[in-house]
Order: structure tokens, then C-alpha cells, then sequence
């Protein structure tokens, strides 16, 4: 077997350094009447090759995105990634490294992680970011439980434009602990009145912009009524290139930034593994979850990092640490950082800029479309519109004609039937011109 | 003209190696010091170019940016520079042993690398039409036959994207059970071995915890958790192996008493490693058990993630699992249910979601890569392997360290206590700082807390005998000159990494967490 080097001499050899009569002898403990003497469901080893062709096949049975006109968004996108940053995230140093517990030999993910918490401070605009979460989803719980740790109350209002999934995630993270989420129904409109929801016994209002159908939000009046009553104002977002254009969420007073960062670096991979941003004030940095790296110095005075403010943490407090959390999302955050360090600030809002045009002529293609009513007055790579029929059916016939055409609302909303005719539908800057024209051409036919 | 023929000397001077103490850049040779991206990068330089977009009209409604982005760019040849320079200075299991037990740092195969990134699974959405997607269901379902066939268990839910988040994933799968029986147990019993994520787990989905205390020979009496089962017992929360390195062999007798009381048998599979092939924990009486993928399947570490940690589920638990999950037949035919209310048409009882998709699927490829690498027969292989190298670790230091446990087996990993380093003036710290020196990633240091001064090493199966033979060479030699009295060599260590031991207490008193120009 290719991956083990111990030859049957070596393991006679060592056994009987140990003075083990057969490889059983070490395995003594376990119960004798449960031990298994073969798998026999299982294959036996195989080649590469053999490996490869089987796991070809199945990939060979999908869909990949980059084959065919592709729309969808709705908290995963797709976007072009510099060659860079896949060959540098595989370099086995930060491959086939472990977490930095012995900072002297791991400067090097300690500094990325310092500086990937820097870029990620910047972006949203707030004072200091951790080494990130598992995704954006799990960090939006998180944060629900720290506004609730901060503000002592138990109550925290969701706006209708959250990811119905991100939601899902904090109905169900917070209701072990007995606490209470208020959601509001879907703002397909992008004019939820947010404020009446809010009140004294509000610890946290969520609020996501771009928003689930592609609205954007003014944060600040929603920030000044949850101050006004001492909530906490969180801000989410699953696209992060939108921040290249918008106005980020600390400059309008939220106190909790939590994003899905897979838009930079990171491919769609069915899901996972992705990158959770998570930044907030200075003052509530103990409260916050999740791994933290620092900068201090070596015994020769030189600048070095660390992890930091492990008191926080599960292995040092136990039962009563802020989170379970051990784990970042480390090769995704490096991956993340990379592509944002070659874009810089001035690369990210030209991608920015690429994806809000594209997204401005597909709306505008679309909506000239008989029967096909745009739902957004703001939005930017992404927008939701409401057909003449279910977009469900629309997507599958569209899927036929191998096109990706969105989302219908109605697959994360299954029990809403006023959503059954909207359709979320995302464009970035791998879209091409020609890919919005098939779109438009065929979403006509399929609605005549 | 002259032609000089006095050439380029071959042969190198005689000189005195100390005289470079300090160069004019700080560098030395081959390691190179790198300053932070925000001192080498311009806020004015980008390293992606990208087409004209034309003239339109934007429509973000007056929420546009009113500052420009404050993040510095680098060009692509700057950008290579940087991280290269960087990852030169962390230690990985590609350039050597990595014996952090309860870790698993084994070998990680770069087939599994370019299966995850074919277009089929690395480019497809989650969210397309799952008539887009069949490969990718087939890939999920396949994976969780090989996970339920290892562990003999009724179901597997696979989307927790970490060890935490299945701990989390399965004791709700057991609070969702236990309420729907009606009953309000709310007491979760923890060893005091446990890892600190078990406690937290619990406290975080609303339990209390109630300690076991550990035998004299580091695992778990069955009598002391007899004590504490009642009532108001909801489930225990057992390793197993346990992070001593040793296998709970009164763990049928523990389940069956939990059982008895009406509670569940939560397994963390942290240790797995040591008994793939061997026996399964279905078989053991374990309702609920994460797997990291990424320490006994191979999926890379990656400096700290990302990880994923599917949990498998008795037939009791199976139908509180939480959304997504693919369910598959005995026909073997596979289904994707992806909401609460195409389980409860199935008569399912899900607890809710946990994270926006559908798990790990960049890791599932990865550790379905290594499964059918291996096989039946490569798997077993590998767990005797693991178990057999940390005993011959043990075996061969026992003479010069303290082997915490020494009348039990080993499993996959060895637990040793720091009384070897009693009046040499020498700690555990100081001891793994100085293996560093010798090119050594150290143990893990401090865990458990049951034992004085932990050190805890897991070899794996991916180490050569001469590997192996060498890191026995080193420690003794360490033991040796620790004993000797020559602990000041050990305080000052590492002598020889790109830092020198970091200040974590100015650390954690001025935190210093973003770039401040």
C-alpha cells in the first residue's frame, strides 16, 4: 500500500522490541467478542489511476458551473480566481501544517492569520476581526450568542432579507439555550420596517445587505433605534465583493460584522468548505468567539505572533468558554487572503464594478421581458424577480437547455407560497455577454 | 589583452563558522524575513487586471462607498514572494514528523487534492438543480457507506464542518430525542480526560456537566459512572480510545449501563485513527459519534483548518438528524433531503440546520480518495500500523522518560508525564522547545490534564521505521542531557527557528490582533 512505509520486517522487528508476540497483543483492550476479523462490504486497496477513474466518473455526472451559463448566488458565487492563489495554498508548509500552537515554527500562518484579521477589520470597516469561522452561516449564530452575552437579553430580531438557510442556523443554535429569535417574513420589496421590531428587550436586530433577494439596506437609522434601546446591530452579508462598492457595515454603526468570505479565493465546492468573517468593536474582543492571533516579540526583541486571549476558549475554560469553537477555517482564509491581497483595494472595487454592471444589464435585460417584474429599486451582482409562473419549473427547463438560470426562493422557502414565482439570479464577472443573451433568450422562450 | 587564469576557488577557506553573528538584512541564507503585507504593499497597486466595463449607470440606491478601500495590493510576482518567504517558516508534515497526539498529522495524499478539484465536485454549486448534481449526491452517499460500514452504525449526518460542530451536531441529535420522549434530562457526564470542546459542547446546547474522575490506570471505572447515571442523565460523552492512548475496555459495560438508564452514548472519534478495521463503535453500543475527517482520513490540516466532522447515528438518533442530509436505501438508491419539511413528509424529525449547505464537500472527495485507496485491507493496515509505531515509540523510552499508563497498551498515541524531568530543572515546555532545535515539531504538551506535565506523542502510521528509529534517537538524546544537568540549554531553546520563544503574556495583555501603521 502506497501511503505506508513499514515493511513486514519492520513490524516484526518492532514488535519484538516491544515484546508483543503478534500485532493482537496491542490490541488486548478491545473487547474480544466485538473485534472484527475483515471488512468484507469494502473493496480492497486500489491503484491511483483506479482511484482517479472512479471518482472522475462521478464528477463527470455534474454540472460544473464554469460549462455552462452560469446565475446562481443566493450565499455561494462564482468567481474567477487567480492561478496564484491555488498554487500558494498549496504549498505543503501551509497544506500540511497544524493549527500555530508552537509560534516559532509557525510564523507563517501566524502572520497570514494576523494579516488576513487586518484585511477583513478594513474591509467591513470595524476595529478587529478573528482568524475566521467555520462559514457565515455558523459565524451569524455565533454572533447572535455574543450580542446575547453582551447585552444580558435573549431576545434578537431578524430581518426578512436574511439567507433563509443563515436563519435556520440561529433558530436552531439558539433555541438549546432557551433564547428567542423574531423573524420577520421575507422583504421581497427591500421596505421591511425593521424599526417597530425593536425594542427594550431586544438584545440584537440581524440585519444582511445585500440582502437574501439582493436588497441593499441604509444600516444607520436601524443602528441608531437598536443603540437608542441597548441592541447590538449585526450586519451580514454572503457576497464580500460588494464591499468593494458599498458602504461597509462599520461605518454604519453595526457592532457585529459576520460574512461568508468564499467569494475570494475560495471555489464553490458544493457547499463547503468555505470562510466566516467575523469582526466587531474593541470593546467586546473577549466576547468574541473563535481563534484570535496576536503580535507580540521573541526573546531577542524580534516581532513575532501568537495566538492570543486562549481564555476564551474551550480548552482552557471548558464549560465555560465563549464557544465550542477550536478550529478556524485556515487554508480558506488563506486562500481568501491571497486573493485579496492581489486585488488590493483598488483591484476589489474594479471586480466590484465588473459584477454591479453585469448585474445592471441582466436586470435590465430581464425585466424588459414580458411577464417579468424586477423586485429591486438598489441591489448589486445580485436581484430577485417574480415571474408569470414557478421558477422552480422555470429553472429546471432552463437546466435543460444547460443553462444555470438562479435560484427559485421557494427551495429554501418551501412552505411560503407566495414565493413560488420568484427566482434569485446572481451575475459576476465571469458572466460574458453572450452567457446574459442565452439567458435572456431562453428564459423568453420558456415563459411564452 | 590579458587572459587571467586564476580562476574561481573551488576548494572553501578555512574560517571560523561563529564570525556571522548579524547580516546587514537579518536574513540568514535561505531564511528570509518578511515584513507584514501592509509595510510592502501600495494602496494604489493591483495584481488582477481586468476588462473595461463601458459606461453604466450604478443602482445602489445612494449606499455607495464613501472612502476608498483601505487594503494595500501586490503585484503578482510580490504576491508570490510574500507567502513563499512565509510558508518557509512553518514547520509541516511534508518535512517531518509531527508527532502532536490526538492530532493524527499523517500523510496527505495529493491525489486527494486534484479529485477535489475537478470541475465535477470543486465547480458545482450547492444550490443548482439536483438534476445537475447526481455525481455529487453519489459522491456524498458513497462516502457515508464507507463511514457507516467502518462504524457499524444505522445513519450518518454529514454536514458538521468541523470536530465542534459535530460534538454540537450530536448531542442536539440527542436533546431533540430526549424531548421528544417527553423527558427533561438535562446532565451530560464528562471524564475529566475529556477535550475541552466536550464541556463546552454541552454547556452551549443548555446541559450541565458532571465530572468522571479517571482510575488509577487512566480510564474510565464504570462504577463511578453508575454513580452518577439517574433521572436527569441525558447522555455521556466518552473518547474512546481516550486521550490517554488508551482503550476504555469496560466501554461495553459503560454503554450498557447508560442504556440501562435511560441515557445515551455519545463517542468523540477524535482517536478513530487507532481502530478503523479493528472494531466499530455501533458495535460497542455508541448512539452518536463525529469522525474528523481530517485527522483518520487524511484531509490536510491546513493550518488550522478546515476541517469536517460527519457524525454517525444509532437507528434511535437516526431520525432527529439535522438538514441536509442524503439518505440512502438498502437498494442503494440516494436521495437528497434538503429542508425540514421534505424530512417530516418522510416521517423525520430533523432538529433544524446547523450550516447554510451541505457540509465539507472539498473534504469529502478528499477522505473518499483515501478510503478507496486503502480499502478494506490499507485501512486495518493503517490503524495496526499507528498503534504498533506508538508502541514501539513507548517501548524504546520508557527506560528514559515516564510513561504515564505503562501497564496498559498503547493505542495510536502514548502518554508521558514529566517525572523523567524531576530535579533536572527542566519542564515539558522547555523539553518540546528544545526538539525543536533538533528539527522536531513537538508533542502535544499539557493535554490531558490528568497527568502531570503531559506529553503526548502519536507517531501515525505515515512514519518509516529510520524515521522513526531517529525521533526515538532524538528524545533519548534529550532525556540524556536533560538529566545530565543541562537544563539552561533548554530554557534559552529554540536556539535555531525563524523565533525565538514568543512572549504569550504581552500578548494576551496588550492585544495587538490587527496592523496599526
Amino acid at each position: 500500500m502506497r501511503y505506508l512505509p513499514l515493511s513486514d520486517t519492520d513490524r516484526a522487528d518492532m514488535l519484538s522490541a516491544i515484546g508483543a508476540a503478534s500485532i493482537d497483543d496491542l490490541f488486548a483492550d478491545l473487547p474480544a467478542e466485538k473485534r472484527l476479523a475483515t471488512l468484507p462490504k469494502l473493496p480492497p486497496h486500489a491503484s491511483e489511476q483506479a482511484v482517479a477513474r472512479r471518482l472522475g466518473a462521478m464528477a463527470a455526472k455534474n454540472t460544473s458551473a464554469g460549462s455552462v451559463p452560469f446565475f446562481i448566488g443566493a450565499g455561494a458565487y462564482r468567481h474567477h480566481v487567480p492561478a496564484t492563489v491555488d498554487h500558494l495554498i498549496q504549498r505543503s508548509e501551509f497544506l500540511t501544517s497544524y493549527t500555530p500552537y508552537q509560534p516559532e515554527i509557525a510564523q507563517g500562518t501566524l502572520q497570514v492569520l494576523f494579516e488576513f484579521q487586518t484585511q477583513v477589520a478594513r474591509l467591513t470597516g470595524m476595529e478587529v476581526a478573528n482568524a475566521s469561522m467555520y462559514d457565515g452561516s455558523t459565524g451569524l449564530a455565533e454572533a447572535v450568542l455574543m450580542a446575547h452575552r453582551i447585552t444580558r437579553r435573549d431576545r434578537a430580531v431578524l430581518s426578512g432579507g436574511i439567507h433563509p438557510h443563515y436563519r435556520g442556523v440561529v433558530e436552531t443554535v439558539t433555541r438549546f439555550p432557551g433564547h428567542t429569535v423574531e423573524s420577520l417574513p421575507p422583504d421581497l420589496s427591500g421596505t421591511e420596517d425593521i424599526l417597530a421590531a425593536i425594542d427594550e428587550t431586544t438584545s440584537c436586530v440581524v440585519v444582511q445587505s445585500p440582502s437574501f433577494y439582493g436588497h441593499l439596506y441604509d444600516l444607520k437609522p436601524i443602528a441608531e433605534k437598536a443603540h437608542a434601546v441597548g441592541a447590538l446591530l449585526i450586519a451580514v452579508f454572503t457576497e464580500v465583493v460588494s464591499l468593494g462598492l458599498i458602504e461597509p457595515p462599520g461605518a454604519q454603526g453595526a457592532d457585529i460584522v459576520v460574512g461568508e468570505g468564499q467569494s475570494l479565493g475560495n471555489p464553490l465546492s458544493f457547499g463547503g468548505p468555505y470562510v466566516g468573517l467575523f469582526a466587531t468593536r474593541q470593546k467586546y474582543v473577549r466576547q468574541m468567539p473563535g481563534r484570535l492571533c496576536g503580535e507580540t516579540v521573541d526573546a531577542d526583541g524580534k516581532r513575532a505572533f501568537v495566538l492570543t486571549l486562549s481564555t476564551r476558549e474551550q480548552h482552557i475554560r471548558r464549560e465555560k468558554a465563549t464557544s465550542n469553537i477550536c478550529t478556524n477555517a485556515g487554508l480558506c482564509s488563506l486562500a481568501f487572503s491571497i486573493h485579496l491581497t492581489l486585488l488590493g483595494g483598488v483591484g476589489l472595487t474594479k471586480l466590484a464594478r465588473v459584477n454591479h454592471a453585469n448585474a445592471v444589464r441582466l436586470a435590465d435585460a430581464l425585466a424588459a421581458l414580458p411577464g417579468v417584474q424586477l423586485l429591486n429599486r438598489a441591489f448589486f451582482n445580485e436581484f430577485a424577480v417574480r415571474l408569470p409562473k414557478s421558477a422552480a419549473a422555470v429553472v429546471e427547463a432552463l437546466a435543460a437547455r444547460n443553462i444555470l438560470a438562479g435560484v427559485p426562493a421557494s427551495r429554501l422557502e418551501p412552505n411560503r407560497p407566495e414565493l413560488e414565482n420568484v427566482l434569485v439570479i446572481a451575475a459576476t464577472e465571469v458572466n460574458t455577454d453572450e452567457d446574459r443573451a442565452a439567458l435572456t433568450a431562453a428564459l423568453r422562450e420558456a415563459l411564452a | 589583452m590579458t587572459m587571467h587564469n586564476v580562476g574561481r576557488p573551488t576548494a572553501p577557506a578555512t574560517t571560523d563558522a561563529t564570525a556571522v553573528a548579524s547580516t546587514f538584512t537579518g536574513n540568514r541564507g535561505l531564511a528570509i524575513e518578511e515584513p507584514l503585507l501592509f509595510e510592502v504593499g501600495r494602496l494604489d497597486v493591483t495584481g488582477v487586471d481586468f476588462d473595461d466595463v463601458g459606461a453604466f449607470e450604478p443602482r445602489l440606491g445612494g449606499l455607495g462607498r464613501t472612502a476608498p478601500v483601505d487594503l494595500p495590493g501586490l503585484t503578482e510576482p510580490e504576491t508570490m514572494r510574500h507567502y513563499v518567504r512565509l510558508s518557509r517558516q512553518n514547520y509541516a508534515i511534508d518535512l517531518g514528523l509531527y508527532p502532536l497526539g490526538s492530532c493524527t498529522m499523517k500523510h496527505n495524499p495529493r491525489l486527494n487534492e486534484a479529485m477535489a478539484r475537478l470541475p465535477g465536485f470543486g465547480d458545482v454549486h450547492p444550490l443548482q438543480p439536483l438534476s445537475t448534481v447526481s455525481g455529487a449526491v453519489e459522491l456524498v452517499a458513497e462516502l457515508g457507506r464507507w463511514l457507516l460500514e467502518l462504524t457499524g452504525m444505522a445513519s450518518v449526518a454529514m454536514s458538521p464542518k468541523a470536530g465542534a460542530h459535530g460534538e454540537m451536531c450530536g448531542m442536539a441529535t440527542i436533546k431533540a430525542a430526549i424531548a421528544d420522549r417527553g423527558e427533561a434530562r438535562d446532565v451530560v457526564l464528562v471524564p475529566e480526560s475529556a477535550h475541552g470542546t466536550n464541556p463546552a459542547t454541552a454547556a452551549q446546547l443548555g446541559f450541565r456537566v458532571v465530572g468522571v474522575p479517571a482510575r488509577a490506570d487512566g480510564t474510565v471505572d464504570p462504577e463511578e459512572v453508575k454513580k452518577r447515571l439517574g433521572l436527569e442523565v441525558a447522555a455521556i460523552m466518552l473518547t474512546n480510545p481516550n486521550t490517554c492512548g488508551l482503550f476504555e475496555r469496560d466501554i461495553v459495560e459503560i454503554a450498557e449501563a447508560v442504556h440501562a438508564a435511560g441515557a445515551y452514548f455519545y463517542a468523540d472519534g477524535a482517536n478513530f485513527n487507532a481502530i478503523v478495521g479493528k472494531v466499530r463503535p455501533g458495535d460497542l453500543g455508541v448512539d452518536a459519534m463525529h469522525i474528523n475527517l481530517h485527522k483518520t482520513f487524511s484531509t490536510p490540516h491546513g493550518g488550522g483548518g478546515p476541517g469536517a466532522g460527519p457524525v454517525v447515528l444509532s437507528d434511535r438518533l437516526a431520525p432527529y438528524a439535522p438538514v441536509p442530509f442524503v439518505r440512502f436505501d438498502k437498494d442503494g438508491s440516494a436521495e437528497f433531503v434538503e429542508t425540514r419539511k421534505a424530512a417530516g413528509e418522510r416521517g423525520l424529525k430533523p432538529f433544524g440546520r446547523i450550516t447554510a449547505f451541505h457540509g465539507q464537500m472539498g473534504m469529502f472527495v478528499r477522505a473518499l480518495a483515501y478510503m478507496l485507496s486503502h480499502g478494506a485491507d490499507g485501512l486495518r493496515q493503517a490503524s495496526e500500523d499507528a498503534v504498533l509505531a506508538a508502541n514501539y515509540v513507548k517501548a524504546c523510552l520508557k527506560d528514559v522518560m515516564t510513561v504515564a499508563f505503562p501497564e496498559r497498551p498503547a493505542m495510536h498515541e502514548v502518554l508521558f508525564d514529566d517525572h523523567f524531568l524531576e530535579g533536572t530543572g527542566v519542564t515539558t515546555l522547555d523539553f518540546a522547545k528544545a526538539m525543536i532545535d533538533e528539527g522536531y515539531h513537538p508533542m502535544t504538551m499539557y493535554f490531558p490534564l490528568v497527568v502531570h506535565g503531559a506529553l503526548l506523542i502519536e507517531p501515525t502510521e505515515s512514519e518509516s521505521k529510520a524515521s522513526l528509529d531517529q525521533f526515538i534517537g532524538t528524545l533519548r538524546h534529550l532525556a540524556e542531557k536533560a538529566k545530565a544537568g543541562d537544563a539552561a540549554a533548554f530554557k534559552a531553546a529554540p536556539y535555531l527557528a525563524p523565533r525565538r520563544r514568543v512572549d504569550e503574556t504581552l500578548a494576551a495583555r496588550q492585544p495587538k490582533l490587527s496592523y496599526q501603521s
